[in-house]
């Protein structure tokens, strides 16, 4: 085997081990990317030589006995909603082209804190808004499955980039299964924390009640590690809960004897012959582990992607005002009649119309009209009300059974450019996976195999409320059974 | 002819006293060099999260036992949206439908008797920046030092009946918030602002009259001449057979008029919705306690009881009251000087004009109450006269120094003989007035301000008079 596919804690071995070094391990990636990044485009920036500095900082603070903390000399990749001091950070905009943050985001700092360094920015649909990756404004990223495929999210450079061998780690943001759907679809694990466990200080903000700092790996393992190094609560983040973060990597071998799966029946009433039978037989394997499991009801399912999508987009409508051209970022000069902007409301207009892209475009507007004086009770009231709803269905639930098992989408890996024209079915990519978001509850998405056309299948287990240990430890001892392959060989379909 | 009766509602705006802003570490000092107190929490840069200043939570609690208001148990933030470029965000963080206070009163002095005006509800939100528009240029200046700048918008209920009442009602309410420092309501330096809400009707109709809103008035009197204004403008509309239309307007001060900036059709929609970055958060009963137990007198509390305690007039006390810093200087100096009315004629008169002359407020006059006292004790045991007083005064606030250090040279010159032979010489020097006197005594003052000139204003004027009667009669 050679550094690309190992994972994350088998290079800390490694590196423990005096086997290799931090240096070796950034440039076997940064060869890795060179060679095929150019195929799948996961990447939209990498400071070359400051991952390079850093691995030879690692190195040596390792030789002087200084080691940091858990990550040391392991690179992470940030999705580009990231904020990283200095270094671009775009949101896959046009009307964000030139933002250098003056600051690192909280994840960030912990993972330079634990002796991680950043290995680059991912692409991403722009904003965080889309379910395929084709909204960024720069180019597609491809599913290392299947070259002619989408990755699937909005977090699709970062899925990809773990599935391809680029990194070991990587970090998402999940706003309505923006981790957990293109991990599903890349076939590797996707981690959304609960809501309120890993600070937002430094994302930038696409529905703040419902984003989440994810995790991207190709075991639990590295979920767990990652994890541990990015939760607890932050003073700068006000919704950030200050609850004592477990020691994940010990407990993912917690016995699951006895333990209870609960699968919501709602989610495999229209479900895909062949994805359900590969779902199903997860189920076996957790049954012969001794788990019991049951069905049970979310009866408020069928509402969950309206609420979403329009707390979300509502949301989206306010955090987006910022780009108005008159602060920062992008400011039209020309307008769609080939004359000079002239006044500040044209500013406005002629910057917006321009900068954004037609997804963001369109949910802001959804969101402006969620909000709107005479609508703002049938809409955004109302979607509150589901999402109380909801969230009793799911705290309900859990009182029952330990985790909660569902597909994590209801299709494998479409073709680039099959859905995007149509934005409806592009929103039902997230039906197994917006509840959560609005519940707040911590799911994870597992690969569990392929399907007739070698794309990758996933499954998605839901904890109680900050019991991200116990989904890791059952995603962890499936894994353990099953040896499912997630690292994709880069190929043409 | 239809008698009209007004119906006024009052929205005031104070910025809180809390040297950090409403959601970030950033100073809230006035006057610095433009864009020299932002960070990225008040920029707006993507990202970044506000978190609640604690301290401006504390001073709107304050305001609830001065305002007589009821604290809400649960209260949240939320987001007004419009765009503007003093506003980066593209929202404005401010409190809707659970705002931190609501159902309170104050009363406020008529000519007939105390009158209560309800408050409907106070809520905590951040200021905008400033926009500085500059003639002849085709663009405008944005200074966001303000920008994040806490504020507390207190709502009244439509009891206000005349400016005049509008007027007092300001009054009442800026005491209060100066003396519990909650805010130091300067006006110049737009610590308080005023919206006006206002309509009429004929009187005995029971209906409300359509109303209009005055905005950003920034100072009392705007608001009674605005608001005379605009009910003469809605009766003589109504008496025409117009109707009123509702509106924002803004007050021309040079025009003296209110003028029409957005009507009904172009009023924002401002879309609040719940602040997510922040949540609702509960308000402790133990925290309410605390600051309760912490609050100072009330300025009516503390004017009664300074009208017994110093035996002074209402009006008088009204004069002290109505700045905190004036009151609290005034007895400061009582604690250790026995005068009441020599103090306050001192405050009235010279302090006062100290100030007007050098434009400060009195947080800024120069001289501390003890030394103050040390003056006017010179002044009691008859050390020196007055007049020196009044010279010595004003070298104490221009140098700092204390009364002793000029008392010296200006200490009354009571030997006999001393005097004798100063009058002797002002009589030599000008012999016409002396030979005056024998026939009008008024002539005497002159003979004596030839005296204080010679001795530099020592001389004991009573002694003085003797020895010249006795010299003149000679």
């Amino acid at each position: 085997m050679s550094i690309p596919e190992y994972s994350a804690v088998k290079l800390k071995e490694l590196l423990e081990t005096k086997q290799i070094s931090a240096l070796e391990i950034a440039r076997a990636l940064l060869d890795r990317i060179k060679k095929h990044d150019a195929e799948v485009k996961s990447f939209l920036y990498i400071d070359e030589d400051l991952l390079l500095k850093e691995a030879q900082a690692s190195d040596q603070r390792r030789s002087q006995g200084k080691v940091r903390g858990i990550l040391e000399g392991i690179p992470v990749a940030l999705k580009d909603n990231i904020c990283t001091k200095g270094q671009r950070t775009t949101c896959a905009s046009q009307i964000l082209p030139r933002f250098f943050p003056p600051y690192n985001a909280h994840v960030v700092e912990k993972i330079q804190a634990s002796g991680g360094s950043i290995l680059g920015k991912t692409n991403m649909d722009e904003f965080a808004m889309g379910s395929s990756c084709e909204n960024s404004s720069f180019f597609n990223t491809h599913n290392p499955w299947n070259l002619n495929c989408i990755p699937g999210g909005s977090s699709g450079g970062s899925a990809a980039a773990v599935t391809a061998g680029f990194t070991p780690l990587a970090l998402g943001s999940d706003t309505g299964g923006s981790v957990r759907q293109p991990a599903g679809l890349c076939g590797v694990f996707g981690l959304k924390p609960t809501y309120g466990r890993v600070s937002r200080f430094g994302l930038i903000a696409y529905g703040s009640s419902l984003d989440q700092i994810g995790t991207f790996s190709r075991s639990a393992r590295d979920a767990a590690l990652l994890l541990e190094v990015i939760a607890g609560r932050d003073q700068r983040d006000s919704t950030s809960v200050d609850q004592p973060v477990s020691s994940y990597q010990e407990k993912l071998l917690s016995s699951l004897k006895g333990k209870k799966i609960g699968l919501p029946q709602e989610y495999f009433e229209n479900l895909d012959e062949e994805m359900k039978a590969s779902i199903m037989a997860a189920v076996e394997v957790f049954r012969s582990l001794g788990v019991e499991v049951e069905e049970v009801s979310l009866p408020h399912t069928q509402y969950a992607v309206a609420a979403y999508y329009i707390i979300a987009t509502a949301e989206a409508s306010a955090n987006l005002a910022r780009y108005d051209g008159i602060h920062y970022g992008y400011r039209a000069e020309i307008n769609a009649q080939n004359t000079k902007v002239e006044d500040l409301q044209e500013i406005y207009h002629e910057s917006r119309a321009q900068g954004f892209g037609n997804e963001v475009k369109r949910r802001i507007l959804l969101g402006t009209y969620a909000l709107s004086s005479g609508y703002y009770d049938a809409y955004y009231v109302k979607a509150l009300q589901v999402r109380t709803l909801i969230k009793r269905d799911i705290e309900k639930a859990l009182e029952k059974f330990d985790v909660l098992l569902t597909p994590t989408s209801p299709v494998s890996a479409f073709p680039l450019g099959e859905k995007i024209e149509d934005p409806l079915s592009m929103y039902l990519c997230d039906i197994y996976t917006v509840t959560f978001n609005l519940s707040g509850n911590p799911a994870l998405s597992v690969p569990c195999g392929h399907d007739k056309k070698d794309l990758p299948v996933g499954f998605q287990l839901v904890g109680k409320l900050f019991k991200e240990e116990e989904i890791l430890a059952f995603a962890h001892q499936y894994e353990k059974e099953t040896l499912v392959n997630t690292l994709a060989p880069i190929k043409k379909a | 002819m239809t008698e009209f009766e007004i119906i006024m509602g009052l929205e005031v705006h104070v910025q809180l006293l809390t040297s950090t802003k409403m959601f970030c570490s950033c100073s809230t000092t006035f006057g610095s060099p433009p864009n020299s107190q932002v960070c990225s929490i008040c920029l707006g840069l993507p990202g970044t999260l506000p978190v609640v200043n604690k301290k401006a939570v504390e001073l709107a609690l304050k305001v609830a036992h001065a305002l007589n208001c009821q604290v809400a148990e649960v209260t949240k933030f939320d987001r007004k949206n419009y765009f503007y470029p003093d506003l980066p965000k593209g929202y404005q963080i401010s409190q809707f439908d659970q705002p931190i206070l609501h159902s309170g009163h104050i009363m406020i002095p008529t000519p007939k008797e105390d009158k209560k005006i309800r408050i409907t509800r106070a809520h905590m939100e951040e200021d905008a920046g400033k926009m500085i528009h500059q003639e002849g240029t085709p663009y405008s200046f944005i200074d966001l030092n303000r920008v994040g700048t806490p504020l507390l918008e207190i709502v009244s209920a439509p009891d206000i009946e005349s400016p005049d009442e509008a007027y007092s009602y300001l009054k009442e309410l800026k005491a209060i918030l100066e003396y519990l420092e909650i805010s130091d309501c300067n006006m110049q330096e737009g610590s308080l602002r005023c919206d006006v809400n206002l309509s009429i009707r004929p009187k005995g109709q029971k209906t409300m009259g359509t109303r209009t809103e005055i905005k950003n008035l920034n100072s009392f009197n705007f608001v009674r001449l605005a608001a005379s204004y605009e009910a003469e403008r809605q009766k003589q509309v109504v008496l025409r057979g117009g109707k009123i239309e509702q509106g924002t307007y803004l007050w021309d001060e040079n025009e003296q008029k209110t003028k029409l900036m957005r009507s009904k059709e172009d009023a924002h929609d401002y879309r609040y919705f719940p602040e997510p970055d922040l949540g609702s958060f509960l308000i402790s009963k133990d925290l309410q306690e605390k600051i309760h137990s912490q609050l100072p007198e009330l300025p009516r509390i503390r004017s009664k009881r300074m009208q017994e305690e110093y035996k002074i007039s209402e009006k008088d006390c009204a004069f002290l009251i109505e700045q905190k810093v004036v009151a609290d200087y005034f007895e400061a100096c009582l604690k250790k000087f026995s005068e009441p009315q020599e103090l306050l004629n001192w405050m009235k008169g010279q302090v006062r004009t100290y100030l007007n002359e050098h434009d400060l407020a009195m947080v800024d006059f120069p001289i501390p109450p003890k030394n103050f006292i040390e003056l006017l004790e010179l002044l009691q045991k008859k050390t020196i006269n007055r007049n020196a007083a009044k010279e010595i005064f004003e070298q104490m606030a221009k140098t700092g120094k204390r009364a002793k250090e000029f008392s010296q040279q200006k200490q009354k010159i009571t030997d006999e003989n001393e005097l004798r032979q100063i009058c002797q010489e002002v009589i030599k020097a000008v012999p016409q007035i002396a030979e005056d006197c024998r026939t009008n005594p008024k002539a005497m003052n002159a003979l004596v301000g030839q005296l204080m000139k010679r001795s530099k204003g020592r001389a004991d004027v009573d002694i003085a008079r003797r020895i010249f009667g006795e010299l003149i009669g000679e």
